[in-house]
């Protein structure tokens, strides 16, 4: 298990490098700079700030230079807000998105699953369209319509229970975790019915019938956890991106959380920043493909992980 | 013999998006106490749907009941809820499915797999479930049964896990198996040992056996009596030696003539029952047999025939048998 672990750990860093590499080509590719915007401003003035953050020299020693950097774990500070690096940017934004972002997996297991379960179990009637009418709905229905939705029809109406902006107490995090959480959450359920439906037709299940076990515990004991492994396998991404922070989420509900600076850098070609989260959510989803990869072995019995070393 | 089991005049349809499928049409016959019966057929000629039917395994809908009666020890089974059928199956009426590889649950230890049905009707801590599954392990020939319990069904190799698979249906000493093509998905050297180990169960246990299989040679040496089914309808049931010797429907004899045999030379080919059987959406009229039959008459495109005796225990459905057509001919 460890020498797997450190063989990943290799594999990840290869991968880091190469999401660095093409991050900072296209980067570099896209028309516009940090420092020239809308504002008109005097070329010496110009080339005075590239020089301060060395835009002036050639692509290929700025990128030398800035892979030493993050070598040493410094993703460089902010060129639009001169008092922020990106360090201390993740620093402060990661926590609050991290634990929206939990808050809404928890949500997303806890009924996700049971949704797909009761679909499964009542296929082709109405428990089964119910829930797959709430997993379209989810499915098809944007954060920003649903986080609006929450507001106007929830938030206003609850009489301040349920503020409509904000980041202060657990009542705060209540209407933007339903909205972060319905998507995954509708996602979840469809695939645990597909896996269910599939599942509830092998032979040992059949088998676990002519045992004379009851309906109950052949659900419970031999579908159920045959039918969770798909969920298991999509688990890394559905976490790595809810808890890096949503966007749109975060912006309607006012969260200072992660998820703004992955639109708000790339529009004002903040260089560093752009880096820095990229690397940033690459790093989060390495770290969680690996422990779902972990997780696999120790739920399917048939996945060997020491093999793959020969 | 006392009877077992009794199935009288079964049949069961399949309701589907085209229509009504008749998988069994009206199948009666009996499996005596300690007795072995082969149920012989074809794919599709309902052996399988018989064989869960009697479990109540089968998925209502799309199947349905539509008439007949399965007695077990005095009661019929189709009368039973479901919660009375769960105290049958397994410990009164165990079965073994036909492929193995993909019977057992992946991701459960083959010991808990074993014992599971037992612990429904033995209280019993876990230490002692383990011994009788490693108990179990033993009596099927399963080698350092004291580690396999703890292992994964794909440790094993398909004939170990069809052995897994009787150790599993053994635990409660039911008094019918139903072996369901056990023999299939398994090497032919395996096969003799898989048939050998139920044989011998059988005689240890006192148990009846009812062996479903679409392959002759594997109920010669292993069968008392054989039931031949094609279309969802039995033509011809008898002792295995009558079966074998003395062979009376058309279809029964061509079976037979289809077994390759050891002494055949090289440019004998495989013999084979030309044609398919006919689409049970739409059974036919007559006899089901009449399109692949070389010796079929008239009167068997639009009637059916009636069971004819040869013996006490053999009978036949065949035009060819009854009297006036032994006379006559071919005219007829």
């Amino acid at each position: 298990m460890f020498k797997y672990i450190v063989k990943r750990i290799g594999m990840a860093i290869i991968t880091l490098w190469a999401i660095i590499t093409i991050t900072f080509i296209l980067m570099n590719a896209v028309p516009g700079d940090p420092i020239r915007t809308e504002s008109k401003m005097p070329p010496e003035v110009y080339e005075n700030l590239k020089e301060k953050y060395g835009l002036n020299k050639p692509y290929h020693e700025q990128y030398l230079i800035y892979l030493g950097n993050i070598a040493r774990g410094d993703f460089g500070e902010s060129m639009k807000s001169n008092t922020q690096t990106v360090n201390q940017m993740i620093g402060s934004g990661f926590p609050v998105s991290a634990y929206l972002g939990f808050q809404a997996l928890l949500v997303a297991l806890c009924f996700g699953p049971v949704l797909g379960v009761i679909a499964s179990l009542n296929q082709n009637k109405w428990p089964d369209y119910f829930s797959m009418v709430i997993a379209i709905i989810g499915i098809s229905v944007p954060s920003f319509v649903l986080g609006t939705v929450l507001i106007q029809f929830v938030a206003a109406k609850s009489g301040g229970l349920l503020p409509v902006a904000g980041w202060r107490s657990f009542r705060h995090t209540i209407l933007p975790t339903i909205a972060l959480a319905m998507s995954p959450l509708a996602f979840i359920a469809r695939l645990m019915r597909s896996s269910m439906l599939e599942v509830l037709n092998q032979d040992y299940i059949k088998t676990a019938k002519s045992k004379g076990l009851s309906r109950g515990v052949v659900i419970v004991k031999h579908a159920i956890r045959n039918a969770i492994l798909p969920i298991i396998s999509v688990l890394g991404t559905i976490t790595t991106n809810l808890v890096v922070g949503s966007f749109v989420v975060e912006k309607i509900f006012a969260i200072p959380g992660l998820g703004m600076y992955f639109v708000s850098s790339i529009t004002s070609r903040d260089y560093p920043i752009i880096m820095g989260t990229t690397v940033f959510y690459a790093l989060v989803l390495i770290v969680m493909l690996l422990i779902v990869d972990i997780a696999y072995v120790l739920i399917d019995p048939r996945i060997n992980i020491m093999k793959e070393e020969g | 013999m006392d009877n077992l089991l009794e199935i009288k005049d079964l049949q069961i349809s399949f309701q589907t998006f085209f229509g009504e499928v008749e998988a069994v049409r009206g199948v009666s016959f009996n499996v005596g106490k300690k007795e072995t019966v082969a149920v012989v057929g074809e794919s599709g000629c309902g052996k399988s749907v018989t064989a869960n039917a009697i479990m109540q395994l089968l998925q209502v809908p799309p199947a349905y009941y539509k008439g007949g009666e399965i007695i077990f020890e005095g009661e019929n089974l189709l009368d039973k809820s479901e919660k009375e059928m769960q105290e049958i199956r397994g410990k009164e009426i165990a079965m073994v499915f036909q492929d193995p590889m993909t019977s057992l649950n992946p991701t459960m230890r083959v010991g808990p797999q074993i014992v599971e049905g037992y612990r429904k009707h033995v209280k019993m801590t876990k230490a002692e479930a383990e011994q009788k599954a490693i108990e179990m392990l033993e009596i099927v020939s399963v080698p350092q049964a004291e580690e396999r319990v703890k292992q994964y069904p794909h440790e094993f190799s398909g004939g170990m896990r069809q052995r897994v698979m009787i150790a599993l249906a053994m635990v409660s000493n039911p008094k019918l198996l139903i072996a369901d093509e056990p023999t299939t998905a398994l090497d032919v050297t395996v096969q003799a040992q898989i048939l050998d180990l139920m044989k011998e169960l059988q005689d240890k246990h006192d148990m009846s056996i009812m062996l479903i299989t679409h392959d002759l040679g594997v109920v010669a040496d292993t069968s008392d009596r054989i039931v031949v089914m094609y279309a969802g309808q039995i033509v011809e049931t008898g002792t295995t030696d009558e079966i074998f010797n003395n062979p009376k429907h058309p279809y029964t004899k061509r079976l037979l003539e289809s077994v390759p045999r050891p002494n055949m030379t090289k440019d004998q080919p495989l013999q084979s029952i030309e044609g398919t059987p006919p689409d049970l959406y739409a059974p036919p009229e007559g006899c089901a047999f009449y399109d692949r039959c070389v010796d079929s008459l008239k009167i068997c495109q639009h009637h059916m025939p009636d069971a004819t005796s040869h013996s006490k225990t053999h009978q036949s459905s065949c035009w060819l048998n009854h009297p006036m057509a032994q006379k006559q001919g071919k005219e007829g």
